[in-house]
């Protein structure tokens, strides 16, 4: 297959709708969160302000070589996991650099950056990154295993590892999306989805309430600013593979930004609603309630 | 000194002697420099907006008046409204209050604290006892001005200062900030002989690098 070069400045394009559009949700969805607790919450624009500052701080303290890669491992995966997906189905622009194998590809980034990450809070020294990160890493396992599970679910119902492909064979009407013809599958993704977001019942390793605050203990200035900058793309990436697996895909923007911004309604309700678990609680939640979804959804496909 | 800090000599298994110093060997010994504006004034005034409009406060109540903050992250009074959010490490954190009376077994921690946090960083001093002692002006062991020990940006009178006037401190300090004039790091990088001689002078038990990066 011939390569074009004008896929680069379109896949940008993306890059830049995504990353607006995800710094945007991300503020949204503060301030849902903050007026359930009746509060008025951020400005919109805030998430850009942050930004902003942290890159504009003058000094910053380095741990090492993997202190500096683990913000740009983490970005990386995001960024990869948006290059190589399909975010709006039928459009040449931008359908990025997917290719016929890219769910394979997808579900390795979609872990990619938090092991980044593990590497690099654990140079950091600092005792809170590596409690972090142990259970960053364990509940990030159980919540990828009825994701992986669902993930071959579909790939073995359309006989195809290419996420165009299973998009495509979503089309003609609503009954077609996945969500119907393989519910098993969609609800044990829906249940890994609320452990990847993390949002309350699992944010544990995040929360700044627990340990303070996990993983980016020490990360400070552009290093957070960085990883900042992931947490408005990663989100993001991670439903449009959701939203082109389970729902049908996006045939243009308006359609993509509402079905996104719907999905992450899903684990902000859940959020607000339920406490938070401790680790071995959501390990033993997802191993009992959402694996084994996922097993009899690929034994039934 | 504790014991531990002491410079000694060791003899390694295999049998050589070695010295250990711990401050030396364990941390940094660079002080401070100072951090200039590196850009064109454009850019530095977008900076400075953005550091106005993004007040990353420490967790960290020194003293009573840390009981005043908590309204502010709760529905009545929201300060996130306006940019003031709570982060719970020195790292991320870039204005640090201090709340109230801060005893000397409380400044060493506050120093450390200080110093972690990453430039252009601002203190405000919350209460008259951050002032002149406030009702602690004749205790054995608190400070009495927090001027000599850290550059205060903005100082909040009152015992206590309710919730609104902290929200009208920091719209003062969000003025400094955006005339250019909250450089507060700079000024102790400048000063740093003067702000470590008064430190020391009342920290006895000085066990601590100069400068904790």
């Amino acid at each position: 297959m011939e390569f074009e070069w004008i896929r680069i400045p379109w896949a940008l394009l993306t890059l830049f709708i995504v990353f607006n559009f995800g710094l945007l949700m991300n503020a949204t969805i503060q301030k849902i969160a903050a007026r359930v607790g009746r509060r008025h919450g951020i400005p919109v624009w805030q998430n850009y302000v942050d930004l902003i500052k942290n890159y504009s701080i003058r000094t910053s303290i380095t741990h090492g070589v993997m202190f500096y890669l683990g913000p740009v491992f983490r970005l990386s995966g995001g960024v990869g996991l948006l290059m190589f997906v399909p975010v709006i189905y039928g459009s040449e622009m931008f359908s990025n650099f997917s290719f016929t194998g890219d769910l394979i590809l997808a579900l390795y980034f979609v872990f990619f950056g938090t092991l980044g990450m593990a590497l690099g809070a654990g140079e950091s020294g600092h005792p809170y990154s590596a409690i972090g990160i142990t259970r960053g890493l364990a509940q990030m396992t159980a919540s990828e295993l009825p994701f992986a599970l669902a993930v071959f679910a579909v790939a073995l119902q359309y006989q195809t590892l290419s996420i165009t492909d299973i998009v495509a064979a979503q089309q003609g009407g609503i009954l077609n999306w996945t969500v119907f013809t393989n519910p098993l599958a969609v609800a044990a993704a829906m249940l890994a989805f609320l452990g990847s977001m993390m949002r309350p019942p699992f944010d544990v390793a995040m929360a700044p309430q627990e340990v303070p605050i996990g993983p980016p203990t020490e990360y400070h200035s552009s290093f957070l600013a960085l990883m900042q900058t992931n947490r408005a793309l990663f989100p993001v990436a991670k439903m449009t593979v959701y939203v082109s697996l389970f729902f049908g895909g996006a045939a243009s923007w308006p359609v993509f930004f509402l079905k996104v911004f719907l999905l992450y309604m899903w684990s902000a309700f859940v959020g607000v609603v339920f406490p938070r678990f401790r680790v071995e609680q959501s390990i033993r939640w997802f191993l009992i309630w959402a694996v084994p979804l996922g097993v009899l959804a690929i034994v039934t496909v | 000194m504790k014991e531990e800090l002491i410079k000694r000599v060791v003899k390694t298994p295999d049998g050589q002697e070695i010295e250990i110093n711990p401050m030396e060997d364990y941390f940094c010994q660079a002080g401070p420099t100072v951090q200039p504006p590196a850009y064109t004034a454009i850019i530095e005034k977008l900076f400075n907006w953005a550091r106005s409009e993004s007040l990353w406060i420490l967790g960290y109540g020194t003293g009573c008046g840390a009981i005043e903050m908590r309204p502010l992250m709760t529905p009545r009074f929201d300060a996130y409204r306006y940019g003031i959010q709570w982060r719970p490490t020195p790292r991320q954190a870039n204005l640090l209050v201090i709340s109230g009376y801060l005893s000397v077994k409380t400044l060493k921690r506050v120093i450390r604290s200080y110093e972690q946090m990453q430039g252009p960083k601002f203190v405000v001093g919350l209460g008259s006892c951050t002032i002149n002692g406030g009702m602690y002006w004749d205790s054995y062991n608190t400070i009495k001005r927090l001027d000599d020990f850290l550059p205060v940006d903005v100082y909040i009178a009152g015992c206590m200062p309710r919730p609104e006037a902290l929200l009208a401190g920091f719209e003062e300090l969000k003025k400094i900030i955006r005339a250019g004039k909250g450089e507060g790091a700079n000024t102790y990088a400048e000063n740093f002989e003067w702000y470590k001689a008064n430190q020391k002078r009342v920290i006895k038990d000085w066990d601590m690098p100069d400068y904790s990066w």
